[in-house]
Formats: C-alpha cells, structure tokens, sequence
C-alpha cells in the first residue's frame, strides 16, 4: 500500500512531464531530446528563488511559466523553423531535429554548469511527515502531486475542450489534414512546443521540491519522459497518465525492494516490454 | 582491381605505416598526447558511421561499449590474459548491441535513439549497483606494464582493421543491401532482403569495434569508475566528429577526428570549465551548417566546379 | 494458388493458376491495390488465406513472400535513385529467390534491361529518366528475381498512346514466355489483349470473375462503372 501511494505521488508528477513532452512530440512533431534540461533549468530557477529569495516553489511558477515558454518558442522559432523547412521528409525531419536538440541538451547543461557548478542541490521545503491511510509521507511529495494533478487537469480541460485544444489534437492525427481545414500548423506547433517546454519546467520545480537534482540529470528524465510517452502511445494523453502511474509504481517497488540505485532499470525493464510487445503504445493500435 | 585502386591502396598502407612509426620519433610525448585520441576517436567514429550513416539511425551509446569494454578488462585484469580479455570485451559488445538492436531496429529510428540515449547512464547504474552490494568498493585498478606507444599500436592496428572491415562491407551483399535500404526501405523488403537483420549485424560490428576500444584504453586510466567509464560525453563526441567529416565515405570521420581533436585540445585547455557547452555549441554549428559534413561540402564544390567547366566529361 | 475471404478487401477469392494472366480490375478505391499490398505481405489478412503453390502465405512477411517468388511494381513508382540503373535491376537478383553476385549479376542485369527496352540507358543517372523508363526499370527489378508470380500494380497508368502500346507489348512477350501474372488495370484495351481471365471488384468485393469478355459486360460490372441507369 506504501508503494503504491507512493509510487502514485510519484506518477502524478511524471504525468506532468510526459504532458510536456506530448506537446512537443505529438503535436509539434519535435523529438526534443534537451527535455529533461528544461526541467533542471526550471527546477534550478525554483531552488535558487527559494534559498536566495524565501519565495516558495508554487510562486516560482508564476515566473518559470512565461520565462520557459517564452525561451522555447524563441527556439522553436529560430533553431527548430529552419529545420522544418529544410527537411524533404518526416524521417529527416527526425534525424535533424534529434541531432539539434542533443546539441542543444548538452549547450544547456553546459549552461547552467556555468551558472550554478556541478554539485547537487536541494532544498528543504515543506518536508515534514503528512498521513495518508495511517502512514507518514513526506509533505512535499503529496503537495506536489496535487499541483501536478490539478495542472494535468487543466491542460487535460483545455486540449477536449478549447478551440486551440482541438486544433492540436487534429495536428496530432493529421498535420496535413489539419492544414486543409484552416489550422496555421507552423504557429500552432510552435504554441505547443513552447507549451511543453513550460510545463516541463514546471514538472522540475514540482520534482525540485523533493529529489536531489544535479546539472547532468536532465538526460535521465528525458528518458523517463520519451519512455511514458512512447508506452501511453504516441499523442494519447490518457495513455500517457497511466503509463506515468505504470512507471512511478515501478520504480518506487524497485526503489524498496533493490536499490533506490536502480530507477532508471526500471523505466528500461518497462521500455524493453513495450518495445518487444506493444510498440505501438498501450492503448495504440497498430498502424499500417 | 584497376591499377588507380592499387595506387590507393599503397598510399593507405603507407600511410598507416608512418602513423605507426610516430612513436618512434624522439621526444614525441606531445605529438603522442594528440596522435593517441586521434586514433582512439578515429576506430570509435568510423565505427559509428559504419552503422548510423546507411541506415539514418543515431547510435548514442558509444559510450555504454566503450564503458563495457572498459570494465571487461579491469575486472578481469588480474586472472585472465589481456589477448583474452580484448576478445572478451569484443563479444560483449557483439551481445550488448545484438539485444539491444534486438529489441528496438525492427521498428522506427526514434525508438533506437531513445534506447541508446539513456544506455550509458543504466550500465552505470547497474555497474555501480554491483559493486556496492557484491564487490564493495566503487573503482577498479588496471595495473599494467601496457606502455602508452603499445595501446597507440593497437589503436592503429584497430584503424586499419574498421576500414578493412567497412571495405569489406560496402563490397559485400550487406553493403549493398544497407544501399537499398537506405533508398527504399519497402522496395527492400519486395527484393527479399531482411531489413532489421542487416541493421543488427552492422550495429553489432559497430558496438564490437567501440567496446574494444574501450578494452584498449583502460590500462591508459589504471583508476575505473563508472562515471568516468560511462561518461556521455564521449558518445556526444564521437558523433560530432563523424558528421564533421561526414559519414557517406569510409575515410569522412576521419576528416571530422584529426581538427576537431586538436581544437579540442585547445579549448578543453583555454576553458576547462566550459567544455560541455562549447561541445554542445560545436555541435549545433556542425548540425546546421555543415549537415553532411565537411567531405560532403567538398563533393558539392567538386560537382560544381565540373559543371561550371563546358565541355567536361561527366556520368 | 488461392485468395480468399480477405476483410479489408471483404470477401474476395480467386484462384490464379500457373503460366496465367489474371487482371484485376474494379472502380476506383475498390480494394485492388489493398489486393496486391495482401498478396505482397504488406498488410496481413484479418480473416482468410493467401496459398502460393501448397503454402498458406498469410501470415509472411514481404521479404519471406519475396523470397518465395514473387515480386511486383508499384502503383507509385519506387526506384532507387542513388543506385545506378543497372543497380536498380541488380537489387531483385541478389536477395531473392535468385542470388547472384559477381560479373554474372552484371551480365544478368544487362540482358535484362535490354529486355524492357532500356538498353541504351545503362549509363543514365537513374534520376534523370522518364517515366516509362522509370517502369520498364521497375519491371525489370521485379523480373530480376524471376519470380513465380509477378504483380503489376497500374503498370500501364499514365503512359501516352505510343508508349501505351510499346507496354502492352512487353507485358505480352512476358506472358508469351509462360509468366504467371496478376494485373491490376483500368486500360480495358491491355485488359482485353493481356488477360486470360479477368476479375472485377467493387468497395472490397468480387463482382464478377470470367474472361475479360464475360466480366465486361456483366451487369454488375456495367453497373459499378456505370450506374445504375446503364445497366
């Protein structure tokens, strides 16, 4: 029951992150690789306004959002356009877009690096015991995962219900078809990349409030986002919640079990499964 | 073979002799300290364009065979021969790239991408797993008497053996099935060839080559640890070398190893802090303004300049 | 060889027996190239068998139904373009059922593109030829694994009167020669002039099946092209 619960405050969060990267993947149609550094960056940006400033990380928000949106979509503008527009197919699209945005991933490592050096941080915010069915989990997990789970709610409304919302998801299934019914795809894909990239921030100063997080790391969420997403199928928003609750499951039992060493094992045992089993995500069918 | 093939053939063989009698050159430690990486990152960007070039697939995990090979030889240093322990190194990555290929290149490149991202960094957990709860302590010692100027030979031998091996393949029915399906991948499938097959072996070969550099190298560290092992820089490197030079020619890497090694050089000493984002900088460079590589931009003037000339001879 | 109850393609049989000419034929979007793609190992049957001589095919990949013989062109031409054209032809003789290699291949590929006519194209850069000269390449991809059972996919579509003509021949030496061959075709002349038998389809299903004369003027068939009206 411990496990579960927290692998599910767990799961809440990482939802939050495959949110992020749906946007950019499944509708942008971007393989964002420097994901998990945007996370880093906003959860830097969360530590460094907690211990220099006293302002706690849910107030961060209110200027990592605009901050992050608008550096992505200055970058889709002018890293990811000119890719787009050079591409003679989707499959090269792929290939430029993943080398680009690895280069970007290690610029922005690189960056903050500079910035804030390479040792761990972390801070201590709202760690103090909260019961759940009669046993303690610390504060900032449970805090965390309602924003999370109030946030995923929101974009969840806006994407089934907004105009926008339903002009991305018709990008999701079809960018050509989408274009033939009046939707101005390169604005809309650059809406949702830049979207994505705000949340992911978001994502890390949700993650910032209780893990230990490193200038480096960033690859290692990556990961877990590109493998949620890829087991909820590609552009399946629901597919993607439950797979973010598949994983922290996972990796809390592995956590408890072996070795809290071993995270990133079991987001690789999962991948394997999918790859071998159900490639084309848990609720996909197959495409032909 | 023509005599112009001959004329090459001498040229390469005579080349590779002159690399080999560098060493030998009195005082030659600074010259060593550029030709040793050279070679090194020649073997491992060879290697990886011989799998990523015909098939499009973005190969990160260099660094996880090279971690591999690495390990193999310090954990096995002090009971088993070190010819051995190469050969050891060498299957291991036959079979890391084997399952790995596997599982993901039947299907699309983005997932092969993604698996091999985050490679390195699970081996290295699973490697330091292991010797926390198993062996106890975090490094490994490689002690011995393998001089520098000996691991440089092996690199030139290892040189000369990824060029045989990728003539060899461009030569073979492999090769010209990596072309096919690198035009087409469903007129492929209509000519009977086996796709994700071909794709396996080549990465095979690839991962083979990179552990046993890995294997090569690990007496130069004598200290191992996995975050020095696994580290992801160097798949990060291998790859930009390989596209600075360009991976459509056997010999393109290697235009991208010599100057990016020696740049490197320059600014892994003028800024030791800020290696990662002027990698990652360089890196951007070379994605948007030289996407195939230096041997390609020359190839395009060369074309060009024929045209320009009326009258010449060309088909 | 046997087609049957495919879903896609919804019930659908025919047979095709060896050294035969079998055009299949039906308005647009009526399930031919599904047809050829179910055959070919593109797409596998929800429901149905697919029997090549005594083997169930339905479940096999393109490469294992390549390999067991038979080959096709494509309704969209697909040539390699940074192969050279006698590449092109060389790609269907060394991985299939034949595995040449060698001077040999060379000399095969030759003979065969003399065969389609592009004798005098074996130098061209492949992406400088013209579109019939892109089909015959095709075709003699698709021979070059001298398949049991070769599919042409709209092979005729949009050739001019004279090059119309000069297809309509080869296809006919190629059935002169003993091939046993499935067309998918809207030119009725080629249909007429190639076509032992004749198999007409409409939204997924056989209509009608006889020779090309029979099928023609079924009512049914005239009805599907036609309307209602006309028949």
């Amino acid at each position: 029951m411990e496990v579960l619960t927290n692998g599910f405050l767990l799961g809440a969060t990482y939802a939050l992150l495959a949110m992020g990267l749906t946007l950019q993947y499944g509708v942008a149609r971007i393989m964002n690789l420097a994901n998990g550094e945007m996370l880093v960056a906003g959860a830097f940006a969360a530590f460094w306004a907690f211990t220099a400033n006293q302002i706690s990380p849910f107030y961060a928000v209110l200027f990592v959002v605009p901050l992050a949106f608008i550096f992505n979509w200055l970058v889709y503008r002018y890293l990811l356009t000119p890719l787009v527009r050079r591409a003679k197919s989707q499959g090269q699209l792929e290939v430029d877009t993943i080398l680009a945005t690895f280069g970007m991933s290690f610029a922005l490592v690189g960056i903050m690096l500079m910035l804030f050096g390479g040792e761990f941080f972390t801070y201590s915010y709202l760690a103090e015991p909260f019961e759940i069915f009669g046993s303690p989990y610390g504060l900032n997990r449970v805090v965390a995962c309602l924003a999370s789970v109030f946030i995923c709610g929101l974009l969840f409304w806006a994407i089934y219900t907004t105009r926008i919302g339903m002009a991305m998801r018709a990008l999701t299934s079809n960018p050509d078809a989408a274009s033939l019914v009046a939707i101005d795809v390169p604005r809309m894909s650059a809406l949702a990349f830049s979207l994505g990239g705000a949340v992911s921030a978001v994502g890390g100063i949700m993650l910032s409030t209780f893990l230990t997080l490193d200038a480096s790391i960033g690859v290692v969420f990556t990961m877990k986002a590109l493998i949620i997403v890829i087991m909820g199928g590609v552009g399946d928003i629901r597919g993607a919640i439950i797979a973010a609750m598949v994983l922290g499951i996972a990796e809390t039992l592995v956590a408890s079990l072996i070795d809290p060493g071993l995270t990133l094992a079991a987001a690789y045992l999962l991948f394997i499964l999918v790859l071998l089993f159900k490639p084309e995500g848990l609720f996909g069918r197959k495409a032909i | 073979m023509r005599f112009s093939d001959y004329c090459s053939l001498t040229l390469v063989i005579g080349l590779f002799i002159l690399a080999a009698l560098l060493p030998l050159i009195p005082d030659s430690d600074y010259l060593m300290s550029l030709a040793l990486p050279i070679a090194m990152y020649t073997v491992l960007a060879t290697s990886w364009a011989l799998f990523s070039g015909p098939t499009h697939y973005i190969s990160l995990a260099t660094g996880a065979f090279y971690g591999v090979g690495a390990y193999v030889v310090g954990t096995g240093i002090e009971f088993i021969p070190y010819p051995v322990l190469l050969l050891i190194a060498g299957f291991s990555g036959i079979v890391l790239a084997g399952l790995v290929g596997i599982a993901t290149l039947r299907l699309s490149g983005v997932y092969f991408v993604i698996f091999t991202l985050g490679l390195a960094e699970l081996i290295r957990q699973l490697v330091t797993w292991i010797q926390n709860n198993f062996t106890g302590s975090r490094g490994l010692y490689v002690l011995t008497d393998i001089t520098e100027n000996y691991i440089y030979w092996q690199l030139i031998a290892l040189t000369a053996l990824v060029f045989l091996v990728g003539w060899l393949i461009k030569r073979s029915r492999l090769g010209f099935a990596l072309r096919i399906i690198g035009n087409d991948e469903l007129v492929a499938g209509h000519c009977g060839i086996n796709s994700a097959g071909c794709k396996v072996i080549l990465f095979m070969v690839s991962g083979c080559f990179a552990a046993v550099v890995g294997a090569v190298m690990a007496p130069r560290f004598t200290y191992i640890e996995p975050s020095m092992a696994f580290s992801p820089e160097l798949s990060f490197q291998v790859v930009i070398m390989a596209l600075l030079g360009g991976v459509h020619r056997l010999w393109g890497p290697l235009v991208g190893v010599i100057p990016f090694t020696l740049l490197w050089e320059v600014i892994a000493s003028s800024f030791p802090t800020q290696t990662v984002l002027l990698l990652g900088v360089s890196f951007l460079l070379i994605v948007y303004f030289i996407p195939d590589g230096v041997v390609g931009r020359l190839e395009d003037l060369v074309k060009s300049m024929r045209l320009a000339r009326p009258g010449s001879n060309r088909g | 060889m046997r087609f049957s109850g495919l879903r896609a393609v919804d019930c659908l049989s025919f047979n095709v027996r060896e050294n035969e000419v079998v055009g299949l034929i039906g308005p647009n979007g009526s399930g031919k190239t599904t047809t050829m793609n179910l055959i070919s190992g593109v797409f596998k049957p929800t429901h149905g068998d697919i029997v090549l001589g005594d083997r169930l095919i339905s479940d096999w990949s393109t490469r294992e139904v390549a390999r067991a013989g038979v080959a096709r062109t494509f309704q969209l031409v697909r040539i390699l373009p940074t192969l050279s054209v006698v590449e092109n032809v060389m790609a269907g003789a060394v991985f299939g059922s034949k595995r040449l290699w060698g001077r040999e291949l060379n000399r095969y590929a030759i003979r065969l593109l003399e065969k389609v006519g592009l004798g005098e194209m074996i130098n061209v850069p492949t992406a400088s030829l013209t579109y019939i000269n892109e089909k015959r390449l095709e075709l003699a991809r698709a021979l070059a694994s001298d398949p049991r059972l070769l599919l042409l996919d709209e092979w005729l579509a949009g050739l001019n009167p004279t090059e119309l003509q000069i297809g309509i021949d080869l296809i006919k030496t190629l059935r002169d020669e003993g091939r046993t061959i499935i067309l998918v075709e809207h030119v009725m002349d080629a249909i007429r002039s190639l076509c032992d038998t004749c198999v007409v389809m409409n939204t997924g299903s056989k209509i009608a099946e006889g020779s090309p004369q029979q099928a023609l003027s079924h009512p049914e068939v005239i009805k599907a092209y036609l309307g209602e009206d006309h028949a």
